[in-house]
């Protein structure tokens, strides 16, 4: 009788959506690697996928009130973990965020998100008040702030902006105060120019670029500006699978990655762009909706958590496309090619579908 | 399980319903800046994504060859590469602007400069920064296509001109166009390409140009061919055979080296130009590709002025060749009687100043009439003729005989050369004209000039009997001009005695008799300054005296005229006569050798220049060359 209720209590629709996402992104990293030595990277990303479900079904399984309880730990492995990164780490891409595990490499601070995810879910579930005291962001602020800085000496400016949405989104739940809120913001502000002053030089390049993309089209700003062409010229229709001549050409960077919309976009056109948008924003609507059909306030912490992680990768990844958001090396969740981000997301969703599965149980 | 598992507070399902809207309301956003490139942009950015991938590259079409009478080529090509800057991007380009001035070696003022002066041509059309391309370069280019697209290699051909300035005047030299050649063109030439400056290559750049293909390619982001979409072959110039001998232009080039003046050979029955040299002579070769900026200076600031084409632009005074003018116009005007003689003590007096005859101060020529008058090219007999005749008349004569005049030859930048009448100087010096300067002009001094291609012209058409034709260099040459000036069968019949007698007869230019040969001329030596002049100067070379010879063969109906000027050369006689004689003999060897078969003139002695590497720009004067040129000037000192 139990078994019965989780299998119809698993969620089918979020897991069709994911499907469905992940296929477009498999058609495209095939389009676009086909011609080149990276051709059969799509059959790669399939078996992540596949490898990435059966993480899925496993998280689900273990009751995230017992993953909870080992919160404590999991964040310590986690910082332990960043600190070998740095020690140890391979540099890839401009950062120090890899490390090997038997042939494979993997991205540490993907795995750290989910614990962060967990351990702040725990960290909110014990406020017991409507109204977040000021000690208690403060906490907040610090459980983050210490992996956060930690993954900043990698330095992976990415990552970092993935991961405080999430203690934001929980604060917000919880019921921060408006004064705080706005004190934050200020002292943020306050930061900017200091934070500013740590950026390596390629990071403030690419931000100097966002704010003025024309300036150095060869440079960062070429990215941006060979997106929004290979997006542009795509038109309503699109010019069809294999077609485009941005992605076929070369002249959409890493288009099997993080700029996968951007190849999709010129081959699919607005159609599949529209498409593709629809299907996150009901991936995303239906996470919020499980954290609202959540059983405690620490399934709902967990749901949230992932929903913000999700949809802020997908908001600033798509927002890249168009211009709207500086170059940051964020992957589209499901549709970017690479194994540690695949993975991270379905044990994620595993999560998910834990919480919602415990939705009746008492 | 720990206490706080059973906390069992309510959701915030508000806030929950917030995350709701906020996460509908960026997908919207987003989908409407989608929306924006996609579909209201969208053919824009098609525009952009074309423009990175299809590059299109002309395929310029090889110019035309120019042969010699006989087809050998004069003129050819050889394959190069240059390098163009693609400008599309400005910041990009002024950021890297270093990067490619170093990588090629060429002074980053002077890419600069170009980049400036093109900034009226559209962006997407590169401009040439190096126009002949070393092994070094093309290498760097290839390396760099990926992080610094600014360089794209053009294959061409290149004009490769005989070596040493072997007949450079009258060939001319091609050089990029000018911007105003390219408003002019109406589209047809770009920034670039390679026109004829001067010479046969600007006269006949339509037909020797041809007209570029076009390639259009798809690249990928590094710059690599992928595919082809468009080919359009280049039409090839045509070639064009000229009138030049070359057997005949060897002999005019070694007979002038190292001289100054010019040469020109021309068949008076059809006015076509066998041979025409003018020395000294700049070597082609070094303008075919870009001449720099301190060499151009030089060649123009020379004072031997070598990029002047003696032939048609020497406007110099004719001195005693002019004889053969006043003769003709003597007899012709029936003015003076035909045994009108005076007697030559070696000077005369004409309005209280005494002139000179060329034997001052070793006696006089004695009792002298026409006839011995141009042989021995009495100045005294002249100055009397000149008086009877008075100015108007001389000028009217001189200037129906082709003087003063261009010749019409197909040659850009002939010159008007000069006949002065009373009416040229009260309009040129507001001054009337004055009795004593008729006296000079009557020996081909004073304001008279000419060029060596008037007199070639002019000397040929009386012995022709009064029949002018236009010079001209193109083999086929359609409509060639004749100008009739029906001069009687007795002027003509005197007037060809007393040159034949020049030669023949003991005269002036009896040193260069050639035996079998009716070969009959004038000499002249024109004075730059007075004799008084001359000895306070110190007897420098730039004023001595310029030395003519205009000769032909046979006498009457000539096959060949050449016009020698040397200038320095003070005498005619010793300087310009032999020079004559040489190519008169050489034509007339070779008219014996085609039937017997055989040839005196061996031309292979003077290849037409090595053949240049791709990689190695055109040297001028290769040793040997030279040396031969010298053997063969030691002929005749």
């Amino acid at each position: 009788m139990r078994e019965a209720n989780k299998i119809r209590d698993f969620d089918w629709t979020l897991l069709l959506l994911v499907l469905s996402i992940c296929s477009m992104g498999i058609i495209e990293i095939y389009s676009a690697t086909r011609a080149n030595a990276l051709a059969g990277m799509h059959w790669k990303q399939f078996w992540w996928v596949v490898i990435g479900l059966a993480c899925m079904l496993v998280v689900s399984r273990i009751d995230y009130h017992t993953i909870l309880d080992q919160a404590p730990l999991l964040y310590l492995v986690g910082l332990a973990g960043l600190v070998l990164v740095l020690a140890i780490g391979e540099r890839r891409f401009g950062h120090k965020s890899w490390i090997a595990i038997g042939g494979y490499t993997l991205q540490v601070s993907e795995l750290v998100k989910l614990i962060i995810i967990v351990v702040l879910a725990r960290f909110y579930s014990e406020v017991r008040t409507d109204r977040l005291s000021l000690l208690d962001l403060g906490k907040a602020g610090l459980l983050t702030g210490l992996p956060v800085g930690l993954i900043l000496l990698q330095p992976d400016l990415g990552t970092t902006i993935m991961i405080v949405p999430i203690a934001a989104v929980g604060a917000f739940l919880v019921g921060i105060q408006w004064k705080h809120a706005v004190a934050f913001l200020l002292i943020g502000a306050l930061l900017l120019p200091v934070g500013w002053s740590l950026l390596k030089p390629y990071q403030k390049e690419r931000i100097h670029t966002f704010l003025r993309p024309e300036e150095n089209p060869r440079g960062a700003g070429y990215q941006t500006q060979q997106a929004k062409i290979a997006v542009g010229s795509g038109g309503f229709w699109g010019k069809g699978i294999g077609k485009g001549s941005q992605n076929q050409l070369g002249f959409v960077p890493v288009r099997w990655s993080d700029f996968i919309l951007a190849a999709l976009a010129e081959e699919m056109g607005f159609v599949g762009v529209l498409v593709t948008l629809l299907l996150y924003m009901f991936l995303l609507r239906r996470l919020v909706q499980n954290a609202q059909w959540a059983k405690d306030r620490s399934g709902m912490h967990i749901v949230m958590g992932v929903a913000a992680v999700l949809g802020v990768h997908v908001f600033v990844n798509v927002g890249m496309m168009i211009g709207y958001v500086p170059v940051t090396g964020i992957p589209l969740p499901l549709m970017s090619y690479g194994g540690s981000s695949t993975l991270f997301v379905f044990m994620a969703l595993g999560l998910v579908m834990n919480v919602r599965m415990k939705r009746f149980v008492n | 399980m720990s206490y706080w598992i059973g906390n069992d507070q309510k959701l915030p399902q508000a806030r929950l319903s917030v995350a709701q809207y906020v996460i509908a309301g960026i997908t919207l956003f987003l989908l409407i800046g989608f929306w924006k490139l996609q579909i209201i942009q969208s053919d824009y950015y098609a525009q952009l994504a074309e423009r990175n991938s299809i590059r299109s590259i002309p395929i310029i079409a090889p110019r035309g060859r120019m042969l010699d009478r006989e087809g050998r080529v004069l003129v050819d090509n050889y394959p190069s590469f240059s390098v163009l800057l693609l400008r599309e991007d400005a910041k990009l380009l002024t950021q890297n602007l270093p990067v490619v001035a170093e990588g090629l070696g060429v002074p980053l003022e002077e890419i600069q400069q170009q980049v400036d002066a093109s900034k009226n041509i559209p962006k997407f059309q590169p401009i040439l920064i190096k126009p002949e391309a070393t092994p070094a370069d093309i290498a760097f280019i290839e390396s760099h296509r990926a992080d610094l697209p600014l360089l794209e290699l053009l294959m061409v051909h290149r004009r490769r001109y005989p070596r040493d300035g072997f007949m450079a005047h009258a060939i001319g030299y091609v050089g990029e166009v000018s911007e105003k050649q390219i408003e002019a063109s109406g589209g047809k030439l770009r920034p670039g390409d390679f026109a004829g400056k001067s010479g046969l290559e600007r006269q006949y750049n339509e037909t020797l140009m041809g007209s570029d293909g076009l390639r259009r390619v798809i690249v990928n982001s590094v710059g690599k061919e992928v595919g082809r979409l468009e080919h359009t072959e280049a039409t090839p110039g045509k070639p064009i055979k000229l009138t030049i001998d070359y057997d005949l232009q060897v002999v005019a080039e070694a007979a002038m080296a190292g001289q100054k003046g010019a040469v020109v050979a021309v068949d008076p029955r059809t006015g076509e130009v066998l041979a025409m040299t003018s020395h000294p002579a700049p070597d082609p070769n070094a303008f075919a590709v870009r001449i720099s900026r301190e060499e151009w200076k030089r060649l123009n600031e020379d004072e031997d002025r070598p990029l002047l084409n003696r032939v048609i632009q020497a406007q110099l005074a004719p001195g005693s060749v002019f004889k053969v003018v006043m003769s003709t116009a003597m007899l012709e005007s029936k003015l003076i009687p035909e045994d009108f003689s005076v007697y030559c003590p070696g000077y005369a007096d004409f309005y209280g100043r005494m002139f000179k005859c060329h034997v001052f101060g070793k006696g006089g020529h004695g009792q002298v009439e026409l006839h011995k008058a141009v042989v021995q090219s009495c100045d005294v007999f002249f100055y009397n003729v000149g008086k009877r005749l008075g100015i108007d008349r001389i000028s009217y004569y001189a200037y129906q005989l082709g003087l003063g005049r261009r010749t019409g030859i197909d040659l850009p930048g002939e010159e008007n050369g000069l006949v002065p009448s009373e009416e040229w100087k009260k309009r040129v010096f507001k001054q009337p004209w004055y009795a004593g300067e008729t006296i000079s002009v009557a020996v081909g001094q004073g304001a008279t000039v000419t060029t060596p291609l008037q007199l070639a012209r002019t000397v040929g058409g009386i012995a022709l009997g009064g029949v002018f034709k236009q010079p001209h260099l193109l083999l086929e040459a359609k409509n060639v001009k004749e100008e009739d000036f029906p001069i009687s069968e007795n002027t003509t019949e005197k007037v060809t005695q007393a040159m034949f007698g020049v030669v023949n007869e003991g005269g002036t230019a009896a040193a260069s008799r050639l035996e079998g040969i009716e070969f009959c001329g004038k000499t002249g030596t024109a004075q730059l300054i007075s004799g008084e002049g001359l000895k306070k100067a110190g007897k420098q070379r730039r004023f001595t005296d310029n030395a003519w010879f205009v000769g032909y063969a046979p006498r009457r109906n000539p096959e060949i005229v050449v016009a020698v000027l040397v200038e320095h050369g003070v005498h005619g006689s010793t300087a310009a006569a032999p020079v004559a004689r040489d190519i008169i003999k050489a034509y007339y060897d070779k008219k014996g050798a085609r039937e017997k078969k055989q040839f005196t003139v061996d031309y292979r002695r003077y290849d037409l220049g090595a053949q240049p590497d791709v990689a190695q720009a055109p040297v001028a004067g290769k040793p040997e060359t030279d040396a031969a040129v010298q053997r063969e000037a030691g002929h005749h000192p």
